[in-house]
C-alpha cells in the first residue's frame, strides 16, 4: 500500500514538472511569436505602445513628482551657492548680447526690405504645445520619450519636437493624453540636413548611439569637425534651419554628430506644428542634393497659438 | 476580524502584492530623471523582482505574470515586443531549477548570483534585439544598464524582502 502511494506521488510529481516545463516553453514560444508579429507589423506595435503608455501616464506622472521635487530641492541649494558667480556672468552676457541685439534689429530691417523686393512667400506660422516628459525608455536601445500632451492638445503624428537647444525628435504616435516621441538618436530616425556654411546636403541617421551618423553625403565635399548642422527643410518633414548639432568626429568615413540637445536633460519639450504635411520616411528615400532649391515653402493657414499642456511651471511658453 | 477572513485577505495579498510590486518596478524604471545634469542609463528594476521571486517564492510571481511584466517592459521601453518577456521567462525558469545554489545563502552571494544572471540576461537581450534589427546594435547602453541594474540590486532586494516578510507573517 505504502509502495503504491509513493509511486503515485512520484507520478504526480513527474506530471507536475512536465506541465511546468510546458508552461515555460509555451510562454517562450508566445514571446517569439510576438517578436515576429512586431517585426512584420511595426504599425501595430507602435499603436499598442502609445495606448499602454497613455493608460499608465497618470500613474507615471504621480510617481515622478516626488523625484522631481527632490531634484528641484537639490538644484535650489546648488543654485544658491552659484548665485554670485552666475550674476557676474549674466551681467557680462547682457552687455555682450545688447550689442548683438543692435545687429539683429539692423539685420531684421534689412531682411524685411529684401523680402519685399523678392516677393518671398512667408513661412507658415507655427502652432505649438509645451509638454512635460512623463516617461523615457532609459536609453538602452530604443530612444523614445512619452510626453504628457496628446491628440486632445492638438498634437499629431509627424510634428517636430524641440527644446530650447534644438531639434530633439518627432512625434511617432498619439493617444488622447500622451504622445510617443522618437528621438533623433533612435535607429529609425532620419532627417534631411544641411551642414556648415557651405550648406552641404546630407541625411542625419540615428543608430541608437548618443551621436547619430551623417549619411548620403557627396564624397567630394569637405566636412570639418565643429561644422553646424541644421534641418534642410526638404521633404517637408521639418522646416528649414532648426538647429541640430555640430560635427563631432570624422573617422574612417563615419561622420558623427554631437547634438545640441544631448548635453541637456530633457524635462519639457515643445511640440511644434509647422503646418507641413511631409512624411519623414520619404525623406530617407529621397537622394539629397537633387531636390530643387525651395526657398518658398508651402504657406498654410496655421494660427499662431501657444498652449501649455499638462502640468507646467509656465516655462517655455514663448516661441 | 475572523480567522477565515484574515486568511482570505492574506491569500489575496499574496496573489496581488508581488505582481503589483513588479509592475510598479517597471514604471519606476521609466521615470524620467530629467533634472540631473548628466545623462544616465537607468536600471531595469523589474529584473530584480523576477530574480527574487523566482528564487524564494516562484509561486507568488508565476510564469504568466512574469511574462506580462516582461511585456510591459517591452512596451514602455521601446524594445521589440517579446524580448524582455522571453528573457524574464527564461531567467525565471532557469533560476527555479538552480535555486538551491542561492537560496538561504548570504546577501553577497545573492548579489553575485544576480550579477551573473544579469550579465547573461543582458547578452540575451542584446542578441535578440540585434537579430530583430538585422544588425548588431551598439552595446554600450546595455552594458551600462546591466551595471546600474546590478548596482541598484541592494535597494530592490531590501524592498522585496520587506514585502516578502510582510506577506508570510501570520499564516
Amino acid at each position: 500500500m505504502r509502495e503504491k502511494l509513493r509511486l503515485d506521488s512520484r507520478v504526480v510529481a513527474a506530471w507536475k514538472s512536465l506541465a511546468q516545463g510546458l508552461l515555460y516553453a509555451g510562454l517562450v514560444f508566445a514571446a517569439v511569436i510576438l517578436m515576429m508579429l512586431g517585426k512584420a507589423n511595426g504599425e501595430i506595435t507602435e499603436r499598442i505602445r502609445i495606448h499602454v503608455a497613455d493608460a499608465v501616464a497618470p500613474l507615471l506622472d504621480l510617481m515622478s513628482r516626488p523625484v522631481d521635487a527632490a531634484v528641484a530641492a537639490a538644484q535650489a541649494v546648488q543654485g544658491w551657492q552659484a548665485l554670485q558667480a552666475q550674476n557676474r556672468a549674466l551681467t557680462q552676457d547682457r552687455e555682450r548680447l545688447s550689442r548683438w541685439q543692435e545687429t539683429a534689429y539692423r539685420l531684421q530691417a534689412e531682411n524685411a526690405e529684401l523680402r519685399q523686393f523678392l516677393h518671398l512667400v512667408p513661412d507658415p506660422e507655427a502652432h505649438f504645445v509645451t509638454a512635460r516628459v512623463i516617461a523615457d525608455s532609459g536609453g538602452a536601445f530604443a530612444r523614445s520619450l512619452v510626453v504628457g500632451a496628446g491628440a486632445g492638445d492638438g498634437v499629431a503624428k509627424g510634428h517636430a519636437v524641440i527644446t530650447a537647444t534644438g531639434l530633439v525628435g518627432r512625434v511617432a504616435g498619439v493617444a488622447a493624453r500622451s504622445s510617443l516621441v522618437l528621438l533623433i538618436t533612435d535607429l529609425n530616425f532620419r532627417v534631411p540636413v544641411v551642414i556648415g556654411a557651405t550648406r552641404t546636403r546630407a541625411i542625419l541617421a540615428g543608430d541608437n548611439s548618443d551621436r547619430p551618423k551623417i549619411t548620403h553625403l557627396d564624397p567630394d565635399t569637405f566636412i570639418a569637425v565643429g561644422d553646424r548642422i541644421v534641418t534642410s527643410g526638404h521633404a517637408n518633414a521639418f522646416p528649414a534651419d532648426l538647429p541640430i548639432g555640430t560635427i563631432a568626429s570624422v573617422q574612417d568615413g563615419v561622420i558623427r554628430v554631437q547634438l545640441f540637445a544631448e548635453s541637456m536633460p530633457i524635462d519639457y519639450v515643445r511640440i511644434v506644428d509647422f503646418g507641413l504635411q511631409g512624411i519623414i520616411q520619404d525623406a530617407a528615400a529621397s537622394v539629397p542634393g537633387k531636390a530643387g532649391n525651395t526657398t518658398a515653402r508651402t504657406a498654410g493657414p496655421a494660427p499662431a497659438a501657444g498652449r501649455i499642456a499638462g502640468r507646467s511651471d509656465g516655462r517655455g511658453a514663448t516661441p | 476580524m475572523t480567522r477565515s477572513l484574515r486568511l482570505r485577505l492574506a491569500t489575496a495579498a499574496r496573489t496581488v502584492v508581488p505582481a503589483g510590486l513588479a509592475f510598479l518596478f517597471v514604471l519606476a524604471g521609466c521615470i524620467p530623471l530629467t533634472a540631473i545634469d548628466i545623462q544616465i542609463i537607468k536600471p531595469l528594476p523589474p529584473f530584480a523582482a523576477v530574480y527574487y521571486w523566482a528564487l524564494y517564492r516562484p509561486d507568488l510571481l508565476p510564469p504568466p505574470v512574469t511574462f506580462m511584466v516582461g511585456l510591459l517592459v517591452d512596451i514602455l521601453s521601446g524594445a521589440p515586443l517579446g524580448v524582455h518577456a522571453a528573457t524574464f521567462i527564461l531567467v525565471h525558469g532557469g533560476l527555479r531549477r538552480q535555486r538551491r545554489f542561492l537560496v538561504g545563502k548570504s546577501f553577497l552571494i545573492n548579489w553575485s548570483g544576480f550579477a551573473l544572471v544579469a550579465a547573461g540576461a543582458f547578452v540575451l537581450i542584446w542578441l535578440l534585439t540585434s537579430i530583430l534589427h538585422g544588425a548588431p546594435l551598439a552595446a554600450e547602453g546595455l552594458v551600462l544598464q546591466a551595471g546600474t541594474t546590478v548596482a541598484a540590486f541592494p535597494l530592490a532586494f531590501w524592498l522585496l524582502l520587506r514585502c516578502h516578510r510582510a506577506l508570510v507573517r501570520r499564516i
